[in-house]
């Protein structure tokens, strides 16, 4: 096995700074909440959570934001999780902001929940009163998550903006808040796809089956591949067939998009990511693809 | 007693990769962002359809060249401006390293912003242009590079190929911050002649200089001995949280969680807790993995 030292590997460094952000958030805020999506990223959370604080329950509950267009397996997963680590879920609910006339759905083949999430997000954190929301979010996923800071300040709307950052030197994280601001945390920042498969890989975490290479109904649009759902409309020309798929990130259905794939261990998984030559976004995010800035006109408007 | 980082080597495995972080400095348009793309294309760590959005990006706003510098300016201010405002983190990997990249602005008025991104850093990239020469925000970055104590400097002399590649161009930098930089106290600097734009002495060895000796950046950032700053004699432990479950099963658990900044901590140890004055002993290093 491995000799005793003093050096750290980059994985452990990197989990190092992950769990000294989750105790400093801890201490520094009043209610915190860990926003948990079922995929690859949120799973890492848990495991790095439960490194800072067991044997303890952590000091925050964990909280998803179910669009209600979701993958089955991944629900089923979360609940299976979360029982298991017994902590506390709080679900908030897409359906519920549009039963109550909070948001408008959107209609036509390319209608998406994905924008409306940030009401149903916003609305919650409002009501629970959370000062601060750790969420999976890395900086190598897009250009505009590249340029936020670990504790990523949010005015009482809700709303990032880029150009008034905080300072943010070493390991020092200013968690000053007013009543109503609160504060987006991304222990994971400096950590990449291909570092998140090693982890999971070495942690021994299980991960939703979606991960890995299956069966599907799909139809192609934009050159991607999405899953045949209740929740799509076809348009005219598309066709739904028969693919061996395996997804690279966890969202909505109508949004994410299957990668062909016949990996199906996570050995297999590490290989591909470390041999692919598109980025997980890139290759699987319609909600991108909008504009430019798609992201970043998300993430002001309050979005993960 | 629960301890923080696990030193126990229980995730280095086949992967005892070295994680070096740099920060690039110096002023506006003397490149550091093309500098930073070049160094990500050239070791082939720009993905497709990040290739594809900067082909498409220049060629509507009708540049002559792929604009790298697209790449770390992630902003819609940025873009529009064409400058850096706030610093850009950016993941590259050789067979030898893992690395990470902070693209800081060059601007004086965002200097608090290049300060948050050289903070994390193990070494600093400061840029000159070769046509100007050293320049106050040279100057002010490599000051503070050394306030920050950042162990490793390497000044890139860039646009060596708006100045013929001419040697005593650079000698009169070199020259110029030599006395400089030693005055500072920084304690390892180096100095690489390059034109980032056409990826001289970046990745690969510039056929335009041969008189310039010395390794490319990136050579020279895979192979630099990042000696941790460590302290192994004087323990300092600052405790970030305390755990007590007060469950069933750990009634009286009392555990002090943080990062060990210094020092070796056994079971056993006497241990002097500030600002009380008091003195106790760790009961038990604990830890998630070894529980």
């Amino acid at each position: 096995m491995n000799p005793l030292t003093y050096e750290l590997s980059h994985l452990e460094a990197l989990e190092a700074e992950s769990i000294h952000i989750f105790r400093e958030v801890a201490a520094e805020f009043e209610r915190p909440v860990l926003l948990f999506s079922g995929g690859k990223d949120s799973l890492v959370l848990l495991r790095l959570a439960e490194k800072a604080f067991r044997p303890a329950r952590f000091p925050f509950p964990i909280m998803h934001v179910d669009t209600g267009h979701n993958f089955p397996e991944v629900l089923e997963f979360r609940d299976r999780l979360v029982s298991g680590l017994g902590e506390r879920l709080i679900v908030a609910s897409v359906q519920q902001s549009i039963d109550s006339g909070r948001v408008v759905e959107e209609t036509g083949p390319r209608a998406s929940r994905n924008r409306l999430q940030t009401t149903t997000l916003l609305d919650a954190i409002a009501e629970h009163g959370f000062d601060a929301a750790f969420g999976g979010a890395r900086r190598d996923e897009e250009r505009a998550r590249a340029k936020e800071r670990v504790f990523s300040f949010r005015d009482d709307f809700g709303q990032w903006d880029p150009k008034r950052q905080r300072p943010e030197l070493w390991s020092l994280y200013n968690g000053r808040i007013r009543k109503g601001e609160h504060v987006r945390v991304f222990p994971l920042s400096n950590w990449t796809e291909l570092d998140v498969w090693q982890y999971i890989s070495t942690e021994g975490l299980e991960v939703p089956s979606i991960y890995f290479a299956h069966s599907r109904q799909v139809f192609e649009r934009d050159d991607m591949l999405y899953a045949f759902s209740p929740y799509v409309q076809l348009t005219d020309g598309e066709q739904p067939f028969e693919a061996s798929v395996r997804y690279r990130t966890v969202g909505d259905m109508t949004c994410t998009g299957a990668v062909r794939s016949t990996a199906t261990t996570l050995e297999d998984v590490v290989a591909e990511i470390a041999a692919t030559r598109i980025t997980e976004r890139g290759e699987t995010r319609a909600d991108d693809r909008v504009t430019e800035a798609a992201m970043e006109d998300r993430k002001r408007e309050g979005y993960f | 007693m629960a301890a923080g980082a696990a030193t126990n080597g229980h995730l280095a495995g086949a992967r005892t990769t070295e994680l070096l972080r740099f920060a690039t400095a110096g002023s506006v348009d003397d490149g550091k962002s093309t500098l930073i793309g070049r160094l990500l294309h050239d070791s082939k760590a720009i993905f497709e359809d990040q290739l594809e959005h900067l082909l498409a990006t220049s060629e509507r706003r009708g540049d002559a060249y792929v604009d790298l510098a697209l790449l770390t300016d992630g902003l819609r201010a940025e873009r529009e401006q064409g400058i850096t405002i706030d610093v850009a983190y950016r993941y590259f990997q050789t067979a030898k390293r893992k690395f990470i990249i902070a693209d800081t602005p060059g601007h004086e008025q965002y200097t608090r912003n290049m300060v948050t991104g050289a903070s994390t850093a193990d070494l600093s990239v400061v840029l000159v242009d070769a046509r100007k020469g050293v320049s106050e925000q040279t100057r002010r970055h490599a000051y503070i590079a050394s306030l920050l104590r950042i162990p490793h400097v390497v000044v890139c002399v860039n646009k060596m190929d708006l100045v013929g590649y001419d040697e005593a161009v650079f000698d009169a930098i070199v020259e110029e911050l030599v006395d400089w930089t030693a005055r500072l106290g920084l304690p390892d600097v180096t100095f690489i002649p390059m034109s980032a734009l056409h990826g001289d002495n970046v990745v690969e060895r510039s056929l335009e200089m041969p008189w310039y000796d010395g390794p490319p950046l990136l050579y020279h950032l895979e192979h630099v001995v990042i000696a941790p700053a460590r302290d192994l004699v004087n323990l300092r432990f600052p405790v970030q949280w305390v755990i007590r479950p007060s469950s069933q099963q750990h009634p009286d658990y009392r555990g002090y969680a943080g990062q060990l900044v210094g020092g070796v901590l056994r079971p056993g140890d006497e241990v002097l807790v500030l600002p009380a004055g008091q003195r106790t002993r760790v009961a038990e290093v604990d830890t998630f993995d070894a529980g």
